[in-house]
This record gives structure tokens, C-alpha cells and sequence, in this order.
């Protein structure tokens, strides 16, 4: 025991500078006008986790930064700009489109962003936008489902979410959502694969440091659907979630599995406070 | 054990590599506080080929996490893990086996994986394909890789 202490000691103290990256100091508005919280005080429900919630935005490249600040530079927007039309086009054996129910994205989407994943009384089931659009489009217009994976559905979810830009992520983790995000926390926390790392290992425990040439963040998904640079197309959180779980050497989970959609909602509620930023920028 | 020892010596003896004498990843015996002091294949390590291990994505990627000046060529190296400057000034030959065969013996709950262990995995993966895999695994490092490594870290002094 007594070298086991003494040599961690040492360690500590032989350490870089920890948090040498960190978080930077820059604020985010998109088009000089929407202003977005990315750095404010965690939930109640992080006691003894996290102190401070960040958006990873803090943790990109300048240039990648910029690219979110303006609708004209953030390729994301050309995807929005095409699920509009998905919005307005009928599909299906009942001939609807999502406007026929709902209006205008505008009208009928703000704030729902904010607060997905979300309960679903009639379903039974914690919902997210993803396999909500897939519920409207199989029950409500008689369409096939989107693939979880696919750019429709991406661009679907960034349409919605621009409805929300600037508002803060208020999901509710309590009542019949609360067992779905237990076992999301519990996903969270677990250490998977035969690198044998969770989640917090890299998001909690090491945000602000670099692995390799990767500057981590905590894996924040206010910013969702993401415009990956690297892939040159828009991203889920369940996407994302799913390359990180594969970087452990570990078997993934399928998108839209329980176990995804109960780390999507807890994932989600580390956000609560932070501005709905979607669709970002990322490398 | 014994058996092992005395294939090894024969195979020291024999003048040959051993190979038929590696310590299986079960076999590793660690002390209470994680080091392993017989060497895992008999063989001395080669520096050279420990730098590769350490440094390539493929193998070690031991950069990911570490930073050694003395790799000036290595670009990025990570921070997660502590600085490896002088490592050899702070541990042993037997505590740097045991730390990268298993740094869990070492620390406990470190994020350092394990590089020399085949099973006890939550969703085990088939490398990096996202796709399941049965174990044992095969482990991250072969024995003389692990090996190779030590001998690299034992370069590691500033004192
Ligand atoms: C081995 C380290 C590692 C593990 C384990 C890991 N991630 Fe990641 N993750 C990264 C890196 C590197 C990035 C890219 C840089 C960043 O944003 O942190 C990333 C990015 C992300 C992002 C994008 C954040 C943004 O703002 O663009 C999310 C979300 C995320 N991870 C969630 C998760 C979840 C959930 C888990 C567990 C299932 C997980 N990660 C496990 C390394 C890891
Ligand atoms: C995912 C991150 C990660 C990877 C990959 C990794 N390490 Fe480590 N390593 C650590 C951490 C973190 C520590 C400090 C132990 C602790 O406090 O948990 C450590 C500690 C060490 C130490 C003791 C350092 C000291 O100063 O006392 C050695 C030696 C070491 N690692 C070698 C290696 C080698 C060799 C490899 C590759 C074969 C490797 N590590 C891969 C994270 C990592």
C-alpha cells in the first residue's frame, strides 16, 4: 500500500499541466443576433460530477467556430434548407405531409428540441425526435421509416432543432421518464469494450485534455445534429454515440436501440441549461 | 509457474527466443501492488521496435494518452495519461511489466487499458469494427511486444 500511494504521488506531480487545452473563453452568437449559453452551472442531478456544463463548441478550433457563427457558413443550414421541403412534400398511403399536421416548422417546432427526449404517455416509451418523425410517419402518413442513420432524418432533426436555437435544454429526467434515465446513467458510467472506458472516463474525467490529436470535450449533445467536417455530412447524437462506443473496441449498440435511447436521454439531461445549438459545426 | 521458469531458462540456455515459453495473459503472476517480475517471454525487449509499439495507432498507441520528449517526432502526443519522462527513474523494470500488462494491478480503476489480457470485457468488440467478439481476446500486445515496450520505458531516465 505504502508504494502504491507514494509512486501515485509522483505521478500527480509528473503530470502536464492538467486541462492544458481546457475549455476556451470565446462566445458563441449565430448571426449577431441569437446568443447562446454554452457554459453555465450543472443540474442538481450532476451533483459530485460535474461543477460547470460546457458545450463543445469551447473545445473546437477557432475556424471551426466561425463556421457556426453565420447560416451562410454552416454547412448544417443546406440541410435544413432540404428538410424543408421534405416538410411540405406528402408521403405515404395517407397523402399527408408534416406540414398537413403540424403548419410550419415555425409555428408547431419551437421549443420541442429542448426538451426530446421526452416521455410519450400513449407510446409507453421515452421518444426521441428521431423515433418520433419515424411514429408520425408510419402512423400518421402510412411512409416507411427513416433509416436512423440516414441524411433525411439528420436534416429532419436539424430543421427541428434551428426552431429552438438559444433556448435551454429542459428535459425531464423525473417521473415515468426516470427509470429510462437511470439506465442511461448507468450505460453512461459503464466501462465498455476491451479498452475497457466509459463515457465519463473520457467526458467527465478528461474534458480539456487531449488524446492524441482530439481535444475532448464533455460530449455534449445541445449542439446535435452535428455537421461533421471529417464525414462531410450531418450527424446524430446516436451516430456519434456509436463511433465513441466503437473506439473502445467494444460491440455498439444499433441506433435507435433502448439502450441508446435511454443514453440520448441522459446524455441529454448533462445539457439541461445549455442553449439548443443544433445544427452544429464539428470536426 | 515453475514450468515456465524452467522452459524460459532452457530457452535461455538454448540460446533460442523462447516463443513456446510465453507467460499466457492468465498466467501473469503480479505482486500486491501490480508488478511482474519475470519477463513474459524469456527474451530481452528491443528498444527499437518498443518505440514502434509506442508510437503507432495500431499497436500501443501509448501516444494517445502520453507525452516523452525524447519523441519529438511523435506529433499530438496525448494528456490523458501522465508525462512518461523519467519513468524508468520512478519504477522498476518489474512495476513497468506490471503497469502495461495490466495498469488496473497498479491503479486501481485507472483509464489505462489493460494490454495483456483476453477476457472479463463488458461488450467485447472485434477491434475496432464495432461488431461482437468472443472471448478470450486476443490481447492488445503480444508478450514480447509488451516486452519491447519495457525496454523502451527503461530508456525513460532523466536522472
Ligand atoms: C476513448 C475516449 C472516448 C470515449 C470512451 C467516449 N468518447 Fe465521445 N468523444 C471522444 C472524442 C475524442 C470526441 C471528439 C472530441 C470531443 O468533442 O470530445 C468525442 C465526441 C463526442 C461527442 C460530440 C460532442 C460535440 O460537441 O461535438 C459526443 C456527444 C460524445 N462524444 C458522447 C460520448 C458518449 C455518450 C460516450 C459513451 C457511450 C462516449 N462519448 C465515449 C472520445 C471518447
Ligand atoms: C487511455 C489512456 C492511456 C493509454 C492508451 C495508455 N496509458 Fe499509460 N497511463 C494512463 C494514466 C491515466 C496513467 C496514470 C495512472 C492513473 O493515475 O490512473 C498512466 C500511467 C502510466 C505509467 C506510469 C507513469 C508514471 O509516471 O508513474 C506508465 C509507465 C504508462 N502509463 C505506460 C503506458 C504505455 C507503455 C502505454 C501503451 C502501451 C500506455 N501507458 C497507454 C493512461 C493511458
Amino acid at each position: 500500500m505504502k508504494l502504491k500511494a507514494l509512486t501515485a504521488i509522483v505521478a500527480l506531480m509528473a503530470a502536464p499541466a492538467v486541462m492544458a487545452g481546457g475549455a476556451d473563453d470565446d462566445t458563441l452568437v449565430i448571426n449577431g443576433e441569437i446568443e447562446m449559453v454554452t457554459k453555465t452551472a450543472a443540474a442538481p442531478h450532476l451533483d459530485g460530477a460535474l461543477d460547470e456544463v460546457i458545450s463543445g463548441w469551447h473545445f473546437r478550433e477557432d475556424d471551426t467556430q466561425v463556421m457556426q457563427m453565420d447560416d451562410f457558413d454552416n454547412p448544417g443550414m443546406i440541410a435544413v434548407d432540404f428538410a424543408t421541403d421534405a416538410w411540405n412534400t406528402a408521403e405515404g398511403t395517407e397523402g399527408k405531409s408534416c406540414a398537413d399536421c403540424h403548419g410550419t416548422p415555425e409555428d408547431s417546432m419551437t421549443g420541442v428540441k429542448a426538451v426530446y427526449p421526452k416521455w410519450n404517455d400513449e407510446a409507453g416509451e421515452v421518444r426521441t425526435i428521431g423515433t418520433q418523425i419515424n411514429a408520425c410517419r408510419t402512423e400518421r402518413m402510412g411512409a416507411e421509416p427513416l433509416k436512423l442513420n440516414s441524411g433525411e432524418i439528420a436534416a429532419m432533426e436539424a430543421l427541428i432543432s434551428v426552431q429552438s436555437r438559444g433556448m435551454p435544454v429542459n428535459v425531464a429526467i423525473d417521473g415515468p421518464a426516470a427509470e429510462t434515465w437511470e439506465k442511461g446513467k448507468e450505460i453512461y458510467y459503464t466501462r465498455f469494450g476491451q479498452l475497457e472506458l466509459s463515457c465519463a472516463n473520457c467526458h467527465e474525467q478528461n474534458y480539456g485534455n487531449y488524446i492524441r490529436a482530439d481535444h475532448l470535450s464533455q460530449g455534449q449533445i445541445n449542439a446535435f445534429p452535428a455537421y461533421r467536417l471529417k464525414d462531410a455530412g450531418l450527424v446524430t447524437a446516436q451516430n456519434r454515440f456509436r463511433g465513441c462506443v466503437r473506439d473502445t473496441r467494444a460491440e455498439t449498440f444499433d441506433l435507435g436501440s433502448p439502450e441508446f435511447i435511454a443514453l440520448e436521454l441522459y446524455v441529454a439531461s448533462r445539457g439541461n441549461g445549455l442553449s439548443v445549438e443544433g445544427p452544429s459545426v464539428r470536426n | 509457474m515453475t514450468k515456465f521458469k524452467i522452459a524460459i531458462v532452457a530457452g535461455i540456455l538454448a540460446g533460442g527466443a523462447a516463443v513456446a515459453a510465453d507467460v499466457e495473459p492468465m498466467n501473469v503472476a503480479f505482486d500486491d501492488y501490480g508488478a511482474v517480475a519475470m519477463s513474459l517471454t524469456g527474451a530481452a525487449g528491443n528498444v527499437d521496435e518498443g518505440i514502434k509499439i509506442y508510437s503507432s495507432r495500431s499497436l500501443g498507441n501509448c501516444v494517445a494518452c502520453h507525452q516523452v520528449s525524447s519523441l519529438p517526432d511523435v506529433a499530438f502526443p496525448g494528456e490523458v495519461g501522465p508525462t512518461l519522462d523519467g519513468v524508468a527513474d520512478r519504477w522498476n523494470e518489474a512495476e513497468l511489466r506490471g503497469i502495461v500488462a495490466d495498469a488496473k494491478k497498479t491503479y486501481d480503476g485507472t483509464v489505462m487499458p489493460s494490454f495483456y489480457k483476453t477476457s472479463g470485457y463488458i461488450r467485447p468488440g472485434n477491434a475496432y469494427t464495432g461488431k461482437a467478439a468472443e472471448e478470450p481476446l486476443p490481447p492488445i500486445l503480444s508478450a514480447q511486444q509488451i516486452e519491447d515496450v519495457v525496454a523502451f520505458l527503461m530508456t525513460l531516465k532523466e536522472e
